[in-house]
């Protein structure tokens, strides 16, 4: 079975030199987007991007959830997870809902807003290098040792000891280690991340059982509620029946005492 | 029915022609250039006005058809049996033009049947299909009669009346089921979305209200079919109908209030942000202005009293969607999200489209069967108290 892989980015080792940007684009057939590729930000034709803020570069990139949003909502499962932890995407199932887009804890997905037969992108964790064996474009390019790829235990035990030999460096958290139950891309950072705009306010929880939390009462609703519904109709219909049946019952007596005094009569 | 007013004033045929025009170009644009040549939507609010208003807004506008079919049919309680087919007819063709709006919101809309096929039951969104597909098969089939009997189609009819009880039952269960689970789309969202609309109860809430805009819907068509067709129920009945939308209102305001307070996000009310006042506007309008309008007796037993109350409803259902949708992620998308005029325009076109093919079928099929026309005095007493009575005889002479 193959390993669990996964990318650490350092944000006090990167050197703004778009050096996994440039990668990316050639390992991935992308055309050029922005004469400043400082300015550029994530699109359906930049899968990764490294950003301004402040002081530090960040770097935008697919999370690799260990339990995705965007793979739990897709209606009809155009997502999938490789054995590897690439998040990946099919486009002949996908029907443009977006609702990836809207779910992704990150904003990572993108959609070609100007085709007539769109698809949604992202990076898909370099699929082909790293089933062959190799490493990620991006991690590959770097030569600052800020982007780095290997089995996941691996590369949670580099960013431990990153920690542990400089604390003084590193605001003391992995990110991606808890947060929405995992990603298999991890962060570390001088300053909490919030502060860099990015990774706000996100729960530790797995975010599709919070969907799950709703779904499964679906059943409870279904068979509960039909039962409950057609015994209000039993019900309301039962009195009914008495009712007319009263009904009927009064107006044969009231027609049998009629006769009765109209033969009396005669 | 030759009483129809709305459209021989040209003044609403120069309208309506004008954006169907702008409509049909904006259609053009859509499928030769991609959504982003119409509208604002951007990968940082790939949600926008479409679904705010014609989906999810659509969907729950389409609940009067749900609680109505269930008073009649299920609670048995006949005397509202005459709106039931306007009502159904609103129904379905509601959920006909969400899925029209849906096809082209959705990128690749004729891959639309995949949600048939490739199945992700953890997705609230192939739940939401799987019941809106049944669900306007199920108002299909109840409006079908209408169009049986007027082309004598006996056989079919009789099916059909016979399954009219499961299918009501069906219906009214895949629509808790959908109505609830447009807000369970939102549940994946906690970090995304602002804390005074994001809640564990979306579901719920979102079935309150759609309750309680279906009683709105109710009074408001029954309101404009009145002034439109001259066709109207027995007001009293409607009256009630007002006392209903109270009583579902105040519940669903008072959970929401307990909820802020639950979950400590009470003091959100008074930090002034434009999402605060959007919430405090739809607060007002939607739950605190109607429910005090109506508890008035003057008001509530007043025929403009009652419409200007379901109103206001509709109001605060519409902006509690648009907030849900847009509002409520303005502030993490990071962009600024407003509608573009062509947006507007293809929304405002489905709306056209709607009440062309509303009129079009009442001046065409029988759908307002059980009104007696020419004497509203027999409708008053005669119909309700005996309704079941007649049922009964024309069982037996069967
Ligand atoms: S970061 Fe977003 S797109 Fe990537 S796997 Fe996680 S949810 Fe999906
Ligand atoms: S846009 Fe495509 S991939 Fe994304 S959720 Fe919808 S169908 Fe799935
Ligand atoms: S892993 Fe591959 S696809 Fe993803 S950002 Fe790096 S180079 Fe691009």
């Amino acid at each position: 079975m193959k390993k669990r892989k996964a990318m650490l980015f350092d944000i006090t080792k990167c050197v703004g030199c778009l050096a996994c940007y440039e990668a990316c684009k050639v390992e991935n057939d992308l055309p050029v987007t922005a004469e400043d590729p400082l300015q550029d930000t994530l699109s359906d034709k930049t899968f990764t991007s490294i950003e301004m803020r402040g002081d530090y570069y960040i770097r935008k990139m697919c999370q690799h959830c260990s339990d995705p949003a965007c793979l739990s909502v897709c209606p009809v499962g155009a997502f999938s997870k490789s054995a590897s932890g690439a998040v990946l995407y099919d486009e002949k199932k996908c029907m443009g809902c977006r609702y990836c887009m809207q779910a992704c804890p990150f904003q990572i997905p993108r959609f070609e807003w100007r085709s007539t037969n769109p698809k949604i992108t992202k990076c898909i964790m370099c699929y082909d290098l790293v089933k062959n064996g190799e490493a990620t474009a991006c991690s590959t390019a770097c030569p600052a040792e800020s982007t780095i790829f290997g089995d996941y235990d691996d590369i949670v035990n580099e960013a431990k000891s990153r920690l542990e030999n400089n604390p003084e460096q590193y605001h003391p958290h992995i990110y991606g280690l808890k947060e929405v139950g995992g990603t298999s891309v991890l962060n570390l950072s001088p300053v909490p991340l919030e502060k860099l705009g990015f990774y706000a306010n996100l729960p530790n929880e797995r975010l599709p059982d919070l969907t799950w939390n709703a779904l499964e009462k679906i059943p409870t609703v279904v068979s509960v509620g039909g039962v409950m519904l057609a015994g209000f109709y039993w019900l309301t219909n039962r009195k009914n029946e008495i009712k007319r049946e009263e009904l009927s019952q009064n107006n044969n007596r009231h027609t049998e005492s009629t006769q009765g005094e109209k033969s009396d009569e005669k | 029915m030759k009483n129809n007013t709305i459209f021989k004033i040209t003044f609403w045929k120069v309208i309506a022609t004008v954006i169907i025009v702008i409509g049909l170009y904006a259609i053009y644009l859509r499928f030769t250039q991609g959504i982003g040549a119409v509208s604002n939507l951007s990968d940082e609010f790939p949600w926008g006005l479409w679904i705010g208003f014609d989906i999810l807004s659509g969907v729950g506008l389409a609940a009067g058809g749900f609680t109505l079919c269930a008073i009649v049919y299920i609670f048995n309680i006949e005397k509202y049996r005459p709106i039931i087919r306007p009502t159904i007819l609103t129904a379905f063709l509601g959920y006909l033009l969400v899925i029209f709006a849906l096809m082209i919101d959705l990128g690749r809309p004729w891959a639309i049947w995949h949600a048939i096929i490739m199945w992700n039951p953890r997705s609230v969104m192939f739940e939401v299909a799987w019941c809106v597909i049944l669900y306007s098969t199920v108002l299909f089939l109840e409006f079908s009669p209408i169009v049986l009997e007027k082309y004598k189609l006996k056989r079919l009819l009789k099916v059909v009346k016979v399954i009219t009880i499961p299918l009501v039952i069906m219906g009214v269960i895949l629509s808790t089921l959908h109505q609830s689970s447009l807000g369970s789309l939102y549940l994946i969202t906690p970090s995304k979305m602002h804390p005074l609309w994001y809640s564990s109860l979306l579901p719920v809430f979102f079935y309150l209200s759609a309750i309680a805009v279906g009683c709105a819907m109710i009074i408001m068509e029954s309101y404009l079919s009145a002034k439109a067709y001259k066709k109207q129920l027995e007001f009293s009945l409607l009256v009630n109908v007002g006392k209903w939308m109270v009583v579902v209102l105040g519940m669903y305001g008072a959970w929401r209030f307990t909820y802020l307070i639950q979950s400590g996000k009470i003091g959100l009310l008074f930090q002034p942000s434009e999402a605060m006042y959007l919430f405090h506007l739809e607060i007002l309008i939607g739950i605190i202005v109607p429910i005090s309008l109506l508890l008035f007796k003057k008001i509530r037993e007043n025929r403009v009293g009652l419409f200007i109350a379901s109103i206001t409803v509709i109001g605060g259902f519409l902006l509690n969607r648009l907030n849900v949708s847009v509002t409520a992620f303005q502030a993490s998308a990071g962009t600024y999200y407003f509608p573009s005029f062509l947006e507007i325009s293809l929304t405002l076109f489905i709306i056209v489209i709607g009440v062309i093919v509303f009129n079009f079928v009442i001046k065409n099929f029988n759908v307002f069967e059980d009104i007696v026309e020419p004497d509203p005095v027999e409708l008053k007493e005669v119909k309700p108290k005996y309704a079941v009575l007649n049922d009964l005889n024309a069982l037996e002479q069967n």
